[in-house]
């Protein structure tokens, strides 16, 4: 361990947050894990780390990313896990980032309401895991990106500043959406610490049907369902290991009053000419959970987004550069989500290709010796690179916090 | 004012008649849509194309000359004044639709097409731009895109920030950037989502990809009126909380229904309910509206409706839509002066910032007529009133900001979809502290060091803490 004047990093935290707050037995690179009480304590934390130049690294529950970046501390959000307040006639809730979410749907189950989103991974993540990483999944279909249910945020800057962003109430434009700048940046401006998040009423029908075939015929079917002027809540192409099943497979997923699900059953069976098989609930949820489980079963996670038209040939692309064996894909949008082994050259050469047909792609979830090299956003285009070290900067002026954003620019 | 020789650079590059410089036609272009602000442009440039655009902006940057993008001039809060020392860019002519493309659901415009036009041309292909602000017939995509700009079926479809899937962004310092990606997966930090709604502060939105949304094949338009606010501020709660989701909810009070009732635009709204409420539910499958509308109307009746109508044309729809559309134009008829105000607030506090702002009114004896989007809580409190006579202004000023204190009380915000401007620059503080305007600031300095590009809007600066980061 450092020593800093006589005094090691480990005693200066345990003097400025409690003894309590440090998590010795979870030394694994011999990096000690600090876990702040309160917002407070966190930007106490950071601002003291500004100020004697330690290197954070950023957990949540530790199920998604690895913890494994260069770091004199790392620091965990597990003891922000508060549910503030539940506001279900205005369907909103306000939660601690270090929450897990299959907590909070419970709770919001209860109250008759549901938060839109269904991220890949394990049922545990936290809120400030799915948000920093904007990784919606299926439901983005129906109810858009993780950021269309972000209300408002508090963050903690690199520099140990407290910055409130957006609002509790639905619609709000009062200053600059900084939001936006958090949701989906993987802290590199900041930890995530509060959110106040838009909730929908707790849908009344909720109805999953499965059609198996080729991935091309099925892509052809997700066109004559939304063709059919179906309102899925969820329209997703699955790979067979991710589907547990022996082919690909087409998942619908409606969700809403019960006349929207009843109607939108009818027209699936036209849509589909009756080849669409209803799951029973606990088979649909079993489906849901072990598809957004497997996209971590192996080392990389990575999304790329292209326009909706062009859904097959980025397929191909996947099949032809890295393999298709753990793809998820959402047709309407042109999103689609990748889990597997490569390498870093493999992973350049691979979004060289997509940067060349204007399709972004970030690296989800990697180990440090890869993300540091291949970046979760790798390469901006011109003009933009200046743009978001500038920004870096502004919310972490000594790059504390140890975050592989490009390929240009990973601190630490 | 602005230098005889930056002047005729301008005239060389876009043509002695798209620059503005005489005193009566700068005068034109003195407010917005609010006319409690006025400030006076030194010059108006007009370019034709996106080149003369960036070579103007070029020139400005060369001479370090402050400047204001503008739409239509359709704002509500101020947004697109230029004092003396600035250029007065307008962005009107700039108005191309230069791809659409059915199959992504897609359009890429030029910033000065207007919001319908893009909807008309869509229609042919099944398709429709959704945000739908009140001015959709006159306001820009550009302009919408700097507010991000709301409407009524913002309720369902979400606002501007939603749609908008890529940019390409003209920096104050004459730079081309593209933001996002044509399908509308960030390219990176999601530049995009923090250039939606910055008025104008990080430079101007060149080229605008946007969402499409499939035009719904069934739409049910339900009109009911109530005996209370309160009652009505209740079912509007109610419908939320029943998992239905309408495409609109729009209430209008007693005074706002008696404007449009004695204007061109009656609808036929009942004068002497305390409330009506306009909810429209729309959808792909007929059978489902139609149970959903069914829904709705119960609901409505078990929360105080005195009686619910469902539009039996598209003609009826068109006419009960119409009078919401153009409440504020006929709510100007009332007097000389209107002041449009913009907050939100939990849809459960309804009721009571609804009461708040009637005592408000009753004891600085103004009139003031509520219209606004009950579903997400957004009100639009106006005042009527001759600015000729003395001290009412003041009065109204004062009132204004007392009803936005009220609205701030009950856990909202200054502003849903107006933007802050210049005209809620003071309230900032309200809502946010010395940290997050410093931010704020910050942030901006990132796209525009020197804060040329539309000064003295959105962040207070003498309310910005002390910030020590790279763009302090």
């Amino acid at each position: 361990m450092e020593r800093v004047g006589g005094v090691s990093i480990l005693e200066r935290v345990r003097a400025l947050l409690g003894t309590e707050a440090v998590d010795l037995t979870a030394e694994r690179d011999g990096v000690p894990r600090v876990a702040p009480p309160t917002i407070d304590a966190v930007a106490l934390l950071l601002g003291t780390a500004h100020a004697e130049g330690w290197r954070i690294r950023l957990e949540g529950a530790g199920t998604w990313m690895p913890g494994d970046g260069p770091a004199d501390l790392a620091l965990t959000t597990r003891r922000l896990d508060q549910i503030v307040t539940i506001q279900p006639q205005d369907l909103m809730t306000t939660v601690e980032a270090g929450l897990g979410f299959d907590l909070l749907r419970n709770q919001l189950a209860d109250r008759g309401t549901w938060l839109g989103i269904d991220a890949p991974g394990a049922q545990g993540r936290t809120i400030g895991s799915i948000l920093a990483t904007a990784t919606a999944g299926p439901l983005r279909h129906g109810f858009g990106a993780v950021r269309e249910h972000v209300l408002g945020l508090t963050v903690v800057t690199g520099d140990g500043r407290i910055i409130e962003s957006g609002g509790r109430v639905v619609k709000n434009v009062a200053g600059y959406d900084l939001t936006k700048l958090q949701v989906g940046g993987f802290g590199a401006f900041g930890v995530i610490v509060l959110a106040h998040l838009r909730l929908r009423a707790l849908p009344r029908s909720d109805l999953t049907a499965v059609v198996e075939g080729s991935r091309d015929e099925l892509a052809r079917v997700a066109g004559d369902v939304m063709a059919a002027g179906l309102e899925p809540a969820a329209l997703e192409l699955v790979s067979p290991a991710l589907a547990r099943r022996e082919r690909w497979t087409l998942a619908i997923r409606l969700a809403g009053s019960a006349a929207l699900v009843a109607e939108g059953e009818v027209g699936l069976r036209a849509a589909t000419e009756g080849r669409a098989a209803e799951l029973r609930a606990e088979e649909a949820a079993a489906f849901w959970r072990h598809a957004a489980e497997g996209l971590t079963a192996r080392a990389v996670t990575l999304r790329l987004g292209g326009v909706p038209s062009a859904t097959e040939e980025l397929l191909d692309l996947i099949q032809h550069q890295l393999g298709d064996e753990w793809v998820m894909a959402t047709p309407s949008l042109g999103v689609m989500r990748w889990a597997g082994d490569a390498t870093a050259e493999r992973l350049r050469k691979f979004r060289k290709a997509l940067a060349a047909i204007e399709v972004p792609l970030t690296l989800e979830r990697a180990a440090w010796p890869l993300r540091s090299v291949v970046g979760h956003f790798g390469a901006y285009r011109e003009g933009v690179g200046p743009l978001v070290s500038g920004l870096r900067k502004t919310f972490d002026p000594g790059e504390r916090l140890v975050v592989a954003v490009s390929e240009e620019d990973h601190a630490g | 004012m602005i230098d005889r020789r930056i002047i005729e650079a301008l005239a060389a590059i876009v043509g002695d008649r798209h620059v503005r410089t005489a005193a009566g036609e700068r005068l034109t272009y003195a407010s917005d849509g609010l006319p409690t602000h006025r400030r006076v442009p030194g010059v108006v440039v007009i370019p034709g194309t996106r080149d003369e655009l960036v070579t103007i902006v070029r020139l400005l940057a060369t001479h370090g000359i402050p400047f204001v993008p503008r739409g239509a001039g359709t704002g509500l809060s101020g947004g697109a004044l230029a004092d003396t020392d600035a250029v007065l860019i307008v962005l009107t002519r700039l108005n191309r639709i230069l791809e659409i493309d059915p199959r992504s659901r897609r359009a890429v415009v030029e910033p000065g097409v207007v919001n319908t036009r893009l909807s008309v041309a869509a229609r042919p292909h099944g398709l429709h731009y959704a945000p739908d602000p009140s001015s959709q017939t006159a306001c820009t995509i550009g302009g919408n895109v700097a507010e991000n700009a709301g409407g009524p079926h913002c309720l369902k479809y979400g606002v501007t920030s939603t749609h908008v899937l890529a940019l390409e962004v003209l920096m104050a310092n004459g730079e081309l950037v593209n933001l996002g990606s044509p399908g509308g997966e960030a390219w990176g930090p999601d530049l995009v989502g923090l250039f939606v709604g910055s008025e104008g502060n990080f430079g101007i939105a060149t080229r605008i990809t946007v969402r499409l949304s499939p035009l719904p094949r069934a739409v049910r338009t339900l009109l009911a009126d109530f005996p209370s606010l309160r009652g009505a501020g209740e079912a509007v709660s109610a419908v939320i909380a029943s998992g239905v989701v309408p495409a609109a909810m729009e209430m209008m009070d007693r005074s706002c229904v008696a404007a449009v009732e004695d204007s061109v635009y009656a609808a036929g709204y009942p004068r002497d309910a305390a409330a009506v409420l306009l909810v429209e539910l729309d959808g792909m499958c007929e059978p489902a509206v139609a149970a959903e509308a069914a829904d709705v109307e119960l609901l409505l009746r078990n929360h105080t409706a005195r009686s619910v109508r469902t539009a039996a044309s598209p003609a009826e729809r068109e006419r009960l839509w119409l009078g919401r559309k153009k409440a504020f134009g006929a709510m100007g008829r009332l007097s000389r002066d209107l002041v449009v105000q913009d907050a939100v607030v939990p849809r459960t506090s309804l009721p009571d910032v609804l009461e708040a702002i009637a005592e408000i009114a009753g004891r600085y004896e103004l009139r003031v007529s509520n219209v606004f989007h009950a579903g997400d809580g957004n009100l639009h409190p106006n005042i009527s009133f001759d600015a000729t006579t003395p001290g009412l202004r003041e009065r109204v000023e004062l009132a204004s900001s007392e009803i936005m204190q009220a609205c701030v009380a009950a856990g909202g915000t200054i502003t849903g979809e107006h933007g802050i401007g210049v005209d809620k620059l003071r309230y900032m503080p309200w809502i946010f502290d010395g940290n997050a305007l410093a931010a704020m600031r910050a942030v901006r300095r990132v796209f525009d060091p020197a804060e040329r590009v539309n000064p003295g809007k959105v962040v207070p600066v003498h309310a910005c803490r002390e910030w020590s980061g790279w763009a302090a």
